[in-house]
């Protein structure tokens, strides 16, 4: 071959282990502290604890779209391989986030609103987001190709990443069932201290997934590789 | 960066920009509810259509009868009020001074008609002041026509 195809390398071992038991750890310290350093809510009572799933997981999912984003922008600039397949493992945890913040507010929905679920903007673009990411993913499976597959999914990621600002600002922009934002006047710090923390560990959990997935992808496309080049005439 | 990424590039900028226009002109029509002033303003065409209605229970209007289940209160959003009935009990958190989205039918007889009641909550989380207990408080929640 005169031009070599960027490869990918397969990950070196590292203490990744480690980190996602750490991680795991940190997420049942802060659930453990804020459930019980948070009072009960005036109006909502203990159904106020909800807060510190729901909110972090929404947020951490923003995250892993915005990761998506920048990564997917890398790709079809530079056209390296594990740009996209980074890119391929944000979009995945994003998509598990997003489907955790839809399920979570359901069962926060039903005792608060007395429904489990709306038509109204801020659950409809939610669930428009869920569904673009999760088509994402779809037709990652359906193109052979790796760099067709990256071009196709970075155009299809970084238009679902465009919906994010658009899910988060749709409580201001649009009349709806769903609250809009807090802030620190509407809310206690004792809220804002345990939503924060638990936000902190759900981050550190969402870059352990990431890192797993994306050396996954890496160990497979390695391997693919490999054997591409064993077929074209043995190895180097 | 290649040709075709270009091309893919401006795609999706082009896709974007015009989903975004599109998103812009929805600005006011999505609406999920009417308030009590939006639903007078209609009129003729605002009896007897499946609507939505939201605003505050307006306290020392709330009326339970638990035997029969029925529920009147009033629905305010400080300039008009409306008059609404149900049948069936109301969410664990309805109470005077709540937030609330109604589905149904505003009646000629000037009560509307509710099908489905929902509570919307605030943006506000505070723990109950000093002597209230949690327990006290879901006592009060469906209490009556006394805030």
């Amino acid at each position: 071959m005169t031009t070599a195809a960027p490869t990918v390398e397969a990950p070196r071992p590292a203490r990744w282990p480690v980190f996602g038991a750490v991680s795991l750890a940190a997420l049942v310290a802060t659930q453990v502290f804020s459930f019980l350093t948070s009072p009960p809510d005036q109006n909502m009572g203990q159904l106020e604890k909800i807060l510190y799933v729901h909110v972090p997981a929404a947020w951490v999912m923003f995250v892993c779209f915005a990761i998506v984003l920048v990564y997917s922008l890398r790709f079809l600039w530079k056209g390296r391989e594990d740009d996209d397949l980074l890119a391929a493992a944000a979009a995945e945890v994003g998509a598990i986030f997003n489907g955790l913040t839809l399920v979570l507010g359901m069962i926060w929905g039903k005792p608060a609103w007395g429904v489990w679920w709306v038509w109204d903007a801020r659950l409809t673009s939610t669930l428009v987001l869920f569904l673009v990411f999760v088509g994402y993913l779809a037709l990652r499976a359906f193109v052979e190709d790796p760099q067709r597959r990256g071009q196709w999914s970075a155009a299809v990621g970084i238009l679902g990443a465009l919906n994010v600002p658009i899910v988060w600002m749709s409580v201001t922009w649009w009349r709806t069932l769903h609250q809009m934002p807090s802030s620190m006047r509407s809310m206690a710090k004792i809220y804002w201290v345990g939503m924060f923390a638990n936000f902190g560990a759900f981050l550190l959990v969402m870059a352990y997934f990431i890192r797993r997935r994306y050396d996954a992808a890496c160990t497979v496309r390695a391997a693919e590789h490999a054997s591409q080049a064993a077929a074209l005439g043995g190895l180097d | 960066m290649s040709k075709r990424n270009w091309a893919i590039l401006v795609a999706v900028v082009l896709v974007a920009t015009f989903g975004w226009l599109l998103y812009g002109g929805l600005d006011k029509n999505v609406v999920f509810f009417l308030t009590p002033k939006e639903l007078l303003a209609k009129g003729d065409a605002g009896y007897d259509v499946p609507v939505r209605l939201g605003g505050l229970v307006k306290p020392g209007t709330v009326q339970w009868d638990e035997k029969t289940l029925h529920l009147q209160f009033e629905v305010t959003d400080d300039t008009s009020t409306v008059l609404v009935h149900e049948t069936g009990a109301p969410p664990q958190m309805f109470q005077p001074g709540m937030g609330v989205v109604i589905e149904g039918k505003y009646g000629r007889d000037g009560v509307f008609e509710a099908t489905n009641l929902m509570v919307k909550h605030s943006n506000e989380y505070h723990p109950p002041k000093p002597g209230e207990k949690p327990e006290e408080m879901y006592k009060t929640l469906i209490k009556g026509s006394t805030p």
